[in-house]
C-alpha cells in the first residue's frame, strides 16, 4: 500500500512537472524523492514476494490500513520538505519582496 | 532494518563525484573560453555532472522516505545506538547485516539500473529534436 501510494504520488507529480514545466516551482526535487522512494519500495517488494509468495498480494486489513496511513504520511513528509526548499530557495522572490515590504 | 543504509552511503560517494565533476566541468570550459571558445556555448553544454545529480537526487530523496518508514516501524530511534537491532544483540545486527547485503544492495541496484537507463534515454531524447526540426522543414 505504501509502495502504491507513493508510485500513484511519483506519477501525479511528474505528469504535472511535465504540464507545467516552470521550474520556478522546483517540482523536480518532489519527483525525485517520490521516484527514489518508491524503486526501493520496489525492491523491498521483491524480497517480501519472494517470502510470502501470493500471499503479499492479500494482507491483513489492520496491516493494510497501516501501511495507507504510512503511505499518506510520506507524501506529506516528502511535500513539506518540497516547501520548506520552495521557500528557502525562493526562485520568484516572492518571500523577499514580502520581507522587503515589511 | 537499515536497509537504507546502503543507498544512502552510495548517495555520499556520488554526491562527493557529482560536485567534484562539476568543477571540473567547469574549469574546462573556463580553459575553453580563454582559448578563444564560444563562452556561450561552453555555457550552455550541460555536462555529465548533471547527470550524475539525477542519481543523487533519486538516493538522497528515497533515502529520506524510507528512513522515516523505518523510523514509523520501530527500526530506527532517534537517540543512540540510533539502530534498534544494535541493541538487541549479536543476533539481531547480524540479521541487520544480512538484510542491509540482499535488500539494501537491491535497492542501489535499482536505483542504479533506472538511472542508467535514464541517462541512456536522455541521450537519446537530445538528439531527437534536431531531426523532428529537419523534417518539419522538408
Amino acid at each position: 500500500m505504501t509502495l502504491l501510494i507513493t508510485v500513484f504520488a511519483a506519477v501525479i507529480t511528474t505528469a504535472v512537472w511535465y504540464k507545467k514545466s516552470d521550474e520556478k516551482m522546483l517540482l523536480g526535487p518532489l519527483c525525485w524523492m517520490f521516484w527514489g522512494a518508491s524503486l526501493m519500495w520496489l525492491a523491498d517488494a521483491v524480497f517480501e514476494y519472494a517470502e510470502l509468495g501470493a500471499q503479499y498480494f492479500s494482507p491483513a486489513p489492520s496491516d493494510m490500513l497501516n501501511d495507507a496511513f504510512l503511505g499518506l504520511s510520506v507524501v506529506a513528509l516528502a511535500l513539506v520538505i518540497w516547501i520548506v526548499i520552495l521557500l528557502i530557495k525562493d526562485p520568484k522572490g516572492v518571500v523577499r519582496a514580502r520581507l522587503r515590504k515589511k | 532494518m537499515a536497509c537504507f543504509l546502503v543507498p544512502g552511503t552510495e548517495a555520499i560517494v556520488v554526491t562527493a563525484a557529482a560536485f567534484l565533476l562539476k568543477k571540473y566541468e567547469q574549469n574546462k570550459a573556463q580553459i575553453k573560453v580563454r582559448e578563444g571558445g564560444d563562452a556561450e556555448k561552453a555555457s550552455a553544454k550541460r555536462g555529465f555532472s548533471g547527470k550524475l545529480f539525477w542519481l543523487a537526487d533519486l538516493l538522497w530523496g528515497g533515502v529520506v522516505l524510507l528512513a522515516f518508514e523505518h523510523l514509523w516501524h520501530g527500526e530506527v530511534v532517534p537517540f543512540f545506538p540510533f539502530l534498534t537491532a544494535a541493541s538487541e544483540g549479536p543476533e539481531a545486527v547480524s540479521e541487520m547485516l544480512g538484510e542491509m547485503a540482499s535488500v539494501g544492495v537491491t535497492m542501489a541496484v535499482i536505483v542504479t539500473a533506472v538511472w542508467a537507463a535514464m541517462v541512456a534515454i536522455s541521450y537519446a531524447i537530445e538528439k531527437r529534436p534536431e531531426r523532428v526540426e529537419a523534417e518539419a522543414s522538408v
